[in-house]
């Protein structure tokens, strides 16, 4: 353990350790009852980070003065009355590819070293009216591609349970801030299950929203049509809270929908009677890890004795989901990237002649090998002569996944299954076998083309002391079924934390 | 060269229209023309990481107002298109436009021409954004962009392979023009760009009927450059047929200056757009409560208007053709009859002095800044015989500047016609006791000598003084 500010063993010390284990929401009703003060959850998460990131690295940009310039402002307003939410005065770790105005904002790219935008996005606009305390953005993989968090610019992020391992991706870097105490909770992106997966690898919840629930402006586009800001947590409480917080309706974003029920944390009920959980047979097929297959089965039997009825069925079309994302993500990212092109601002090249070798040299110095991929295979996939055999085909799987999800939802409240077919795979494991990476998302990509709601939350350890997720989906805008299907299922595992397990 | 076959011209439009609205496409940008550069932006329209598009929905308003005035089908379920291309102008190197469902399809626009009526089939309409400017420094060898027309709302109107001539050219544009113009959709002008036609035109010998390879035309900024660009590109292939040449597709482009054109791109190079529904926005629903709203809106056009004018105003067919060719000169003139003015009297300063300035100063009706109101006062001053004719026309050029009350500008300036007798008569003696030679001329019979002495008094009273009361007092004096 090191001795962050020499006080490990002191009363302040032992204190910022308190702090440091409470959940979000436990963290903001200390704040409200005076226990704690916002400055003091600021210094604390702080230090911690000052003291663990050289493990981990789960930042690309830490911004010390401003969280604690925040921290200051924001327990002002809460001393004066003005800001009563649960959350307020909880610091908090954004995912790099949501715009922060003022604060570098790179994506985890070279094209975007440099880049600070001039707004926010929505959903940590939202956060910073309920009274959240920026702490800085979070590795990831380079613009959300990838599943281990290895393809960013600026280093690998490593998993707290284990540095040799990954923490997953795209969200890597908020999904290990969560897990080891650099932040109090996290937002991240899922375009294909990179909230649900990190989430699964580091332990956490995580929970990607239905299509169109939190407003997608200000988050730098990677595949539009499937992208989706949601919350990274220790708990399925904070996960709850934190979701009330960042779904709106946002004029500013066409495929935002305005909702009526956007109180998740009533949902928060340890009861599952009588509700249905359907168990997809193709989920459990070959390729899964038996050691996930027996957790996440362990989990079903939970819920079952807590009176849900469990139910196996056929899903289908589940190989067919994993060539429609690629097509579709990547062409959508074909296009999506090419504002970058070293002209308004981002990396441009040192020596160039004229404009196209400027584009070139740009792009070409600028974007990582796997960035380079999807935007070869995606404008590929578009080019005149193709369009009809693959992105057309992939828009009609997709059409047909969301058919065969309305056939399911129609007999079951919620589908249950695992979120990876493994544990985290070691450092350096993956990229070498970027096939062997796509598949790995076999379980959470169509909930993505569907544009449904998942969860992801941990179900136990495998032999390496790695965690295990347990993923929930459910119909569009159901997120409060997965919400109380899920903190029945904590109620009835108990505490499951790095800390807990030592 | 002799030509040896007879030869047919086959031309179709692309024409851009740029719509009125006060705000971009995509986002609340003010369209204003002549910002400071970049100052009429954000983060959408320059297209930054993490924005995005929500149509205007005025700008769809217009398109199928557009739409519905060209007998057009209008699609109810309608999206919309990137058009992939790298350029600094673009700054998402991506153009939201329409391809595969646009708002509008198979309507046509009546014309006349030499052998009487004749329809053009238009193919589509789209919805689509304008790109920024860019701006060569030749000095510093760099080039500068400016986003303040990036985003700006834009119809693109496809007809069919229809007409056959310029003169159908300059027909369908002024047709077109007009519609646009009555629905006040754009000011149409070719000179700022707010219309731009591309001409996409083909020869075939006479009575084949197979078309033959076509080539597009672009920067035609006027009619008489449409004109040319027609004349010589048409003669620029037949030659090439008649030497035993082939056509090539290509993008060319008019140099009006030279009266040539030179290859752009050829259909070889052409790039591959990618084309694909822009996920970003929803697919537009037009539902037949809009449609209503929309064909309610509608208003008087041309045809209509003609007869109207005959009936409720009784002017001449002649006056009736020239006033109603502009939206913009019919308001007028229906704006200043509302304000009790003459209905022929208003005609004739709009065809007499309006039109002449308008041509004097190269200027659209569209520019026209004086108001109803005080053309209606000037014809008032007139009427009371408070100026006359010649201080009546100097008046009007003041107004046609800058819009000045006219009774206001008489009166400062002291142009009021002296009715006062005694004031005239003293300057007539005056004047028939300066020019005794011009006095015994007229006494002797020359008819000359009385318009040189009325044109005396004019000059002595500052043109102040009504003519026919000067010759009067004269022939009494004298």
């Amino acid at each position: 353990m090191s001795a962050a500010n020499g006080m490990a063993g002191s009363t302040a010390g032992r204190e910022a350790d308190g702090i440091l284990n409470m959940t979000a929401l436990e963290l903001g009703a200390a704040i409200r009852n005076k226990e704690v003060t916002a400055q003091q959850a600021a210094e604390a998460v702080l230090s911690q980070i000052r003291s663990s990131e050289e493990r981990y690295h789960c930042y690309v940009t830490v911004d010390e003065e401003g969280a604690l310039m925040q921290a200051r402002q924001i327990q002002e307003k809460i001393d004066r009355g003005e800001l009563t939410h649960p959350l307020a005065g909880v610091p908090v770790a954004i995912k790099d590819n949501m715009c922060t105005e003022g604060l570098l904002t790179t994506c985890s790219s070279k094209i975007l070293y440099n880049f600070v935008p001039t707004f926010s996005s929505e959903a940590v606009l939202n956060l910073q009216r309920a009274g959240a305390v920026i702490l800085g953005k979070t590795n990831m993989d380079e613009f959300a591609m990838g599943s281990t968090t290895e393809t960013s610019a600026f280093g690998v992020t490593r998993n707290p349970w284990n540095p040799e391992y990954v923490p997953g991706g795209s969200s890597g870097g908020s999904a290990a801030a969560v897990a080891s105490r650099e932040c109090f909770y996290a937002l991240g992106s899922d375009t294909g299950g990179s909230i649900r997966q990190p989430a699964s690898f580091c332990g956490v919840v995580g929970l990607k929203p239905t299509y169109g629930r939190v407003s997608r402006y200000g988050l730098v586009a990677y595949g539009s049509s499937l992208d989706q800001i949601g919350p990274l947590c220790k708990d399925v409480a904070d996960c709850a809270a934190v979701m009330e917080v960042i779904a709106s309706y946002d004029p500013k974003d066409s495929t935002s929908v305005k909702r009526q029920d956007n109180d998740f944390t009533t949902a928060l009920v340890e009861d599952v009677k009588g509700m249905r959980i359907g168990i997809p047979g193709d989920y459990f097929g070959e390729g899964l890890d038996p050691e996930v297959k027996k957790a996440v089965l362990e989990a079903a039997g939970v819920l079952k004795e807590r009176g849900a009825v469990v139910e196996e069925f056929d899903l289908s079309l589940v190989e067919y989901a994993i060539p429609a994302y690629y097509t579709i993500a990547a062409a959508e990212a074909s296009s999506n990237l090419e504002r970058f092109d070293g002209i308004k601002y981002g990396y441009r090249t040192q020596e160039y002649e004229g404009l196209h070798n400027m584009y070139k040299k740009s792009r070409s110095e600028g974007f990582g090998a796997e960035v380079k991929r999807r935007i070869m295979l995606g404008s590929f996939v578009l080019s005149s002569g193709y369009y009809d055999a693959y992105y057309l085909k992939a828009l009609r799987v997709k059409a047909l996944i969301r058919k065969a999800f309305d056939e399911a939802f129609a007999k079951y409240d919620v589908i249950l299954g695992p979120v990876a077919p493994t544990t985290a795979p070691r450092l350096g494991e993956s990229l070498s076998d970027p096939i062997k990476m796509y598949l790995g998302d076999i379980y959470t990509i169509a909930v993505n083309l569907a544009g449904l709601p998942g969860l992801s939350m941990p179900c136990g350890r495998d032999a390496k002391g790695l965690p295990i997720g347990l993923q929930l989906i459910g119909d569009c805008f159901e997120e409060k079924k997965l919400i109380r299907m899920a903190y029945t299922y904590e109620k009835a595992r108990g505490p499951f934390s790095r800390e807990e397990a030592r | 060269m002799a030509q040896t076959k007879q030869y047919e011209t086959v031309i179709g439009l692309e024409v851009h229209v740029e719509l009125a609205t006060r705000t971009k496409i995509f986002c609340g940008c003010s369209t204003a023309f002549g910002g400071e550069p970049n100052t009429h932006t954000c983060p959408v329209c320059t297209g930054m990481p993490g924005s995005l598009p929500v149509l205007n929905k005025q700008v769809l308003k217009y398109a199928v107002a557009v739409g519905l005035a060209t007998g057009c089908e209008i699609t109810r379920n309608c999206k919309f298109d990137r058009k992939n291309y790298f350029y600094p102008d673009n700054p998402q190197n991506y153009q939201i436009s329409q391809l595969y469902l646009p708002i509008c399809r198979n309507g046509k626009v009546e014309i006349e021409t030499e052998d009487g009526k004749k329809f053009i089939g238009i193919h589509e309409i789209h919805m689509e954004e304008d790109a920024g400017k860019l701006i060569h420094d030749e000095w510093d060898d760099c080039s500068l962009v400016d986003y303040n027309r990036s985003g700006v709302p834009l119809i693109e109107i496809v007809s069919e392979p229809d007409m056959r001539s310029s003169q159908e050219v300059i027909a369908y544009l002024e047709k077109l023009r007009m519609i646009i113009q009555y629905l006040g959709a754009s000011d149409c002008k070719l000179q700022e760009g707010s219309m731009r036609a591309d001409v996409n035109l083909s020869v075939r010998e006479a009575g084949t009927e197979r078309f033959g390879t076509r080539t597009e035309m672009k920067n035609l900024n006027s009619f008489k450059a449409i004109s040319r660009a027609i004349a010589g590109e048409a003669e620029r292939q037949i030659d090439l047929l008649e030497s035993g040449e082939k056509v090539i597709q290509e993008t060319r482009r008019w140099d009006d200056n030279k009266g040539e054109s030179y290859a752009m791109r050829s259909k070889e190079d052409a790039q591959d757009y990618r084309y694909f529904p822009d996920p970003d926005l929803v697919p537009v629903v037009v539902d037949e409560a809009f449609l209503e709203e929309i064909r309610a809106q509608q208003p008087e056009f041309r045809e209509e208007k003609m007869i109207r004018y005959k009936q409720e105003f009784e002017l001449p067919d002649y006056d009736i053709d020239i006033i109603t060719a502009s939206k913009r000169m019919a308001d007028l003139f229906e704006a200043t009859v509302a304000l009790g003015s003459h209905p022929k009297k208003v005609s004739n300063w709009l065809m007499g002095e309006t039109l002449r300035l308008l041509k004097e100063k190269n200027m659209d009706p569209e520019d026209i800044r004086f108001s109803p109101e005080n053309l209606s006062r000037l014809i008032a001053l007139t009427d009371a015989k408070a100026v006359n004719n010649s201080v009546a026309k100097e008046v009007f050029e003041v107004m046609f500047e800058r819009d000045v009350d006219p009774e206001a500008y008489v009166e400062e300036k002291g142009l009021k016609t002296v009715n006062d007798e005694g004031a005239l008569r003293k300057t007539v003696e005056e004047i028939i006791a300066a020019n005794p030679q011009s006095v015994a001329d007229y006494r002797s019979g020359k008819q000359k000598a009385m318009g040189f002495l009325v044109g005396q008094t004019m000059k002595a009273m500052k043109g102040k003084a009504d003519p026919g009361m000067v010759n009067q007092l004269l022939k009494e004096l004298l």
